[in-house]
C-alpha cells in the first residue's frame, strides 16, 4: 500500500483515512505493508508494517538501469507545483529546481532520498523519486503481497511502478479529484494527466463515494465496470467528548475547513446574513484559513455581520474539539467535497450538521440536513430551524450521533477486501 | 513685537493596544489590553522623546525669556499610560504648563473618530479630557484640535458651540487651491471659529524628512530652514508647524541630531526678528482672519489624501466603526464606569487605521505604527474584543431591566406582580 502520511504527522484527511483502512483491512483479516517518503517512526504499527522510502537506495534493479528507466521513464518532470507563486518568483523557483535536479538526478542511482513528505514547493520531484523508490521497494518485497494499492494521485506513479516491475494487480483508492481542488476550468493539467494514467492502469478503481465514482466515470473516462464506491469511515476510539464552558450565551454556527472555494465558505456567509435579519440569538464561526479567508473577512464586513460573524484562523488539535463542543450547528457547504469527514465529527460530537448534497457524506448520513450549497435560502431556513425548534435539533443530535457511530471502518474495509479478492487470479 | 508668528504645536498621543484576543476569550475575559506591550513601548519612547524634548524644551522657555512658546496636545490615553507607567512624564509637563509659555490643546478624550460617529459622544469625550487637563496642568484649554486634524465645517461648528474660539487643522491642498495655509482664517459657517492650518510642507521638513540622507537638502539646519520659512511667508502671517510629539527621539533619532536642531532653532528665529513664536490661542488674537475656508467632506493631516480613509477607507474599517458608534445610545442608558472606560479605548481611532489597506503611497508609514501583520488580522482582533464588551453592555441593560422589573413588583398591586412572573415564565 502506498500512501503519502500517516498519523500522527499529519496534513490532510488523507493519512486519517489510511490509519483506518488498514486497521479495518487488519480486522479482516488482510496484512499491509504501508509505504511512505517520510516515517518517523512514532507512527502506530499495529494493524500495519510502515516502510520507510526515505530509507530505501534504488540500487537494486535486477535488470538494468537502462530498462528501469525505460520503464518508469515518465517519471522525469521538471516542474513543481507552488500554488501562490508570481511568474517571476516561479521561473525562478523552477530555474533554480532544473538545475539542482540534473545534479541530483545523476547521482541519485545507488543513494537514498530523504523525502520531506510534505506538500511543498518540490512535491512533483518528490512524486516522481516516490515512483521510483515505490518500484525498488515493490521488487525487494515482490513475494510478500498480493495486490499493490495506492492512495491518492500523489503514490500512483509509484503504484504503476510497482505493477509494471511486478506484474501484480493494481488498485487505486480516489480521496479526491482534480475537481475538487480547483473549479471545473481552472484545474492543475498535471495533476490530471498523472489521474488518468493511475486510473487508466489500474486493475479497479475505489472512490470515497458515488460522487467522485461519477466524476471519474464522467471527467476521467474510466470504465465504469472497474470503479467502486466505498464510503469513508471514522475512527472514533479512544476520543472522548470535550466539555467546555461557553463564554457566548448565543447559539453557535460553524464551519470549519479550509477557506477555499470549494468549501463554498461565501454560502455560508450569505445563508448567515438571512438568519441575522431574523434572530439576534445566534452567532457564526468560521474556523480555518486559506486563500478566501481575506475575501470572506471582507465579504462578512460588506453585509453589516462582522459583529456577529468570526473568524478563528486555523485550529489545531484540541482547539478543533473545542470548537465543534461550543457549536450548535455545524454546517459543510462545500461546492465539490469527495466525502468530508468534518460533518461526522460534528455529529460525534453532538452537533447537527447541515451538509450540501454535493458531497460524499450526504450519501451516506441520514441524519444531516442536505441541500444545494447555492440555496442559502435552505440552508438558513434550516439553520434557523435547528436553533429555534429544540426538538428537531434534539433528535438530529441524538440521531446523528447513534449514525455516525456505526460508520466503521470494518465494514468499509470488508468491502475493500472484495474489491482485492475480485483482483487477485 | 515681530509681525509675523511662528506657531509650534506637537501632538503626544499612545493608543491603548489590544492583545490577541481570540473567538474563545469571548464572554469570558474582558480584559483586552496588551498591558506589556503598552508598557514597553510607552516607556522606550519616555526615555528617547518625552523625557529628553520636555527638558529641553523646559530649558529653551527659561533661557529665551519666555520669547519661545510650543503648545501640546496630549490624548487622554497617552496620559493614562504616563500615569501608569512612567508618572515622570506628566511631572515634566507640569513643569513645562508652569512657565506659562505652554499652552494645552483640548481634543477628544481618546483620540477617537468621535466627530465623525457620534454627536454626544464627541462631547462627551471632549468635556472629559477638558477636565483632565484642567486637573493634571492647572490650566483650562481654550482651543481644540481634533484627531488626526480632522475637520469639517459640521465639526467646526460643534466645536464652538462647546466653547472653542480657536481649532487647528490641516492646510489640506485640495481645500486650499491657491490659497496660503499661512495666514488665520475661519469656519465657513460658524465665522466666529478661527481656523490655524498646518503647513505640511514645513511641518514635513521636520517630522518627516529631517534625518532622510538622500533628500537633497540634508543636513537641515536652523539657519537654512529660517530662510525656507521665510520664503513661505514672505507676504504671510504665520506658518502653522504641527507635527508628532514623538518626531523627536523616536521617528526622528537622536543621533539625526533634531534635538540640536531643535536647541538651535529658537534663537535663530528670536535674534532675526522677522518672526515671534506664538501659541495657538494667541495667534488668533494677534491675526485677524483673512478669509472663510469651506471644507464639506472632512479633511486631515494623515496620507496624500488628506481625507479620513486612513480610518475609514474601506468595508472593514466602516463595519467596525458603524458597530461600535451603535453602541452610543445603550451606553450613555446603562451608565456604567467600567464600560465607558473600555468604549473609550475601542474608539481610539489607531484601531481604525491598523484595518487600513491602503498599501500604496503610505503604506510605509502605516506598517510602522502596525502591531498587526495584515488588516485582515487587526479588524478580526478588534470584532472579537467589540463582541465581548456588547455582551458585556447587554447583560447591564438587561441587569437594569430586572430592576425596574422589581422596583415595579414593589410598588404594583399583588395582581399586576403575579402577571409580571408569567410573562417572564413565558421567555
Amino acid at each position: 500500500m502506498f500512501g503519502w502520511e500517516f498519523p500522527p504527522h499529519i496534513a490532510g484527511g488523507l493519512g486519517t483515512a489510511c490509519e483506518g483502512i488498514v486497521k479495518g483491512l487488519a480486522y479482516n483479516g488482510v496484512q499491509t505493508l504501508f509505504v511512505m517518503p517520510s516515517a518517523s517512526g512514532d507512527e502506530d504499527q499495529s494493524a500495519t508494517t510502515i516502510i520507510n522510502a526515505s530509507d530505501v537506495a534504488v540500487d537494486t534493479v535486477s535488470e538494468s538501469v537502462e530498462e528501469y528507466l525505460d520503464k518508469v521513464k515518465f517519471i522525469h518532470i521538471g516542474t513543481n507545483m507552488v500554488p501562490y507563486a508570481d511568474p517571476e518568483e516561479f521561473s525562478r523557483l523552477v530555474e533554480e529546481d532544473r538545475r539542482r535536479q540534473v545534479k541530483d538526478f545523476s547521482i541519485s542511482y545507488g543513494q537514498k532520498y530523504k523525502f520531506s513528505g510534505k506538500y511543498g514547493a518540490n512535491l512533483m520531484e518528490e512524486v516522481a523519486r516516490y515512483a521510483m523508490v515505490g518500484g525498488t521497494i515493490a521488487l525487494q518485497r515482490k513475494d510478500e503481497f498480493d495486490v499493490i494499492h495506492a492512495h491518492d494521485w500523489l503514490t500512483y506513479y509509484a503504484g504503476i511502478a510497482a505493477k509494471e516491475l511486478t506484474g501484480k494487480p493494481l488498485v487505486i483508492h480516489v480521496h479526491a479529484t482534480s475537481f475538487d481542488r480547483g473549479s471545473v476550468d481552472n484545474i492543475d493539467t498535471r495533476v490530471f494527466a498523472i489521474e488518468k494514467r493511475g486510473m487508466l492502469m489500474a486493475d479497479r478503481v475505489v472512490t470515497v463515494s458515488d460522487l467522485t465514482r461519477n466524476i471519474v466515470i464522467n471527467r476521467y473516462g474510466i470504465d465504469p465496470a472497474k470503479v467502486v464506491t466505498v464510503h469513508n469511515a471514522v475512527d472514533f476510539s479512544g476520543r472522548e467528548n470535550m466539555q467546555v464552558e461557553r463564554g457566548v450565551k448565543e447559539k453557535v454556527v460553524t464551519f470549519l475547513g479550509r477557506i477555499t472555494y470549494q468549501k463554498g465558505p461565501e454560502y455560508f456567509i450569505e445563508a448567515a446574513a438571512k438568519v441575522l435579519k431574523r434572530t439576534k440569538n445566534v452567532r457564526f464561526v468560521m474556523a480555518g484559513s486559506g486563500d478566501m479567508m481575506n475575501r470572506c473577512i471582507r465579504h462578512a464586513a460588506r453585509l453589516g455581520i462582522s459583529d456577529r460573524f468570526h473568524f478563528t484562523g486555523f485550529l489545531r488539535g484540541a482547539d478543533v474539539q473545542k470548537m465543534f463542543a461550543l457549536s450548535d450547528v455545524y454546517i459543510m457547504p462545500s461546492i465539490s467535497e469527495p466525502f468530508g469527514i468534518s460533518p461526522l465529527e460534528a455529529m460525534r460530537t453532538g452537533v447537527p450538521s447541515i451538509i450540501s448534497k454535493q458531497s460524499g457524506a450526504a450519501e451516506v448520513l441520514k441524519y444531516a440536513f442536505k441541500v444545494d450549497f447555492w440555496d442559502v435560502d435552505a440552508m438558513a431556513d434550516d439553520i434557523y430551524a435547528l436553533l429555534h425548534y429544540p426538538a428537531l435539533a434534539d433528535f438530529s443530535a441524538r440521531e446523528g450521533y447513534d449514525e455516525v457511530n456505526t460508520l466503521k471502518w470494518n465494514g468499509a474495509t470488508a468491502k475493500l477486501k472484495k474489491v482485492y479478492e475480485s483482483v487477485v487470479k | 513685537m515681530a509681525t509675523k508668528s511662528i506657531c509650534l504645536y506637537f501632538q503626544v498621543h499612545q493608543p491603548t493596544r489590544l492583545r490577541l484576543y481570540r473567538f474563545f476569550d469571548i464572554g469570558k475575559d474582558s480584559h483586552y489590553y496588551d498591558d506589556f506591550a503598552n508598557r514597553t513601548i510607552l516607556r522606550r519612547i519616555a526615555q528617547k522623546c518625552y523625557l529628553p524634548m520636555n527638558a529641553q524644551l523646559l530649558e529653551l522657555i527659561t533661557q529665551n525669556n519666555g520669547k519661545f512658546k510650543v503648545a501640546f496636545s496630549i490624548s487622554g490615553s497617552a496620559l493614562e499610560q504616563f500615569q501608569r507607567f512612567a508618572p515622570e512624564v506628566i511631572d515634566s509637563f507640569r513643569a513645562l504648563a508652569q512657565t506659562g509659555n505652554v499652552e494645552f490643546l483640548c481634543e477628544t478624550y481618546n483620540h477617537s473618530l468621535a466627530s465623525l460617529g457620534s454627536a454626544s459622544e464627541f462631547q462627551h469625550q471632549v468635556n472629559k479630557h477638558k477636565k483632565a487637563i484642567e486637573e493634571l496642568f492647572g490650566v483650562t484649554p481654550t482651543a481644540f484640535r481634533n484627531t488626526e486634524l480632522i475637520y469639517s465645517d459640521a465639526i467646526g461648528e460643534e466645536v464652538y458651540n462647546l466653547g472653542f474660539k480657536t481649532m487647528l487643522t490641516e492646510g489640506a491642498r485640495h481645500i486650499m487651491g491657491w490659497q496660503s495655509p499661512n495666514f488665520v482664517y475661519c469656519c465657513a459657517t460658524q465665522p466666529k471659529l478661527r481656523l490655524l492650518l498646518r503647513n505640511y510642507s514645513l511641518s514635513d521638513d521636520i517630522a518627516f524628512r529631517f534625518s532622510n540622507r538622500s533628500w537633497e537638502m540634508w543636513p537641515l539646519t536652523a539657519e537654512k530652514y529660517l530662510s525656507w520659512v521665510k520664503e513661505s511667508a514672505k507676504n504671510d502671517d504665520i506658518v502653522n508647524l504641527f507635527m508628532d510629539y514623538e518626531t523627536f527621539g523616536e521617528h526622528q533619532s537622536a543621533g539625526s541630531g533634531i534635538f540640536d536642531f531643535m536647541k538651535a532653532l529658537p534663537e535663530t528665529v528670536i535674534s532675526d526678528g522677522t518672526f515671534e513664536f506664538v501659541t495657538p490661542s494667541q495667534a488668533t488674537r494677534k491675526h485677524k482672519p483673512v478669509s472663510d475656508i469651506e471644507v464639506f467632506d472632512p479633511i486631515s493631516w494623515a496620507d496624500e489624501e488628506r481625507d479620513v480613509t486612513a480610518w475609514l477607507g474601506n468595508e472593514l474599517q466602516q463595519e467596525a466603526f458603524n458597530k461600535v458608534y451603535a453602541m452610543t445610545e445603550k451606553l450613555s442608558i446603562v451608565n456604567d464606569p467600567d464600560l465607558w472606560e473600555d468604549y473609550g479605548h475601542l474608539q481610539e481611532s489607531d484601531h481604525f487605521y491598523y484595518m487600513c489597506t491602503k498599501f500604496f503611497s503610505d503604506g510605509e508609514v502605516h506598517k510602522y505604527f502596525n502591531p498587526y501583520d495584515t488588516p485582515y488580522e487587526a479588524f478580526i482582533n478588534y470584532m472579537n474584543v467589540l463582541s465581548d464588551f456588547q455582551i458585556r453592555l447587554d447583560e447591564k441593560r438587561a441587569a437594569m431591566d430586572v430592576k425596574e422589573t422589581l422596583i415595579e413588583e414593589v410598588k404594583a398591586p399583588v395582581k399586576k406582580k403575579t402577571k409580571t412572573t408569567k410573562t417572564v415564565k413565558k421567555k
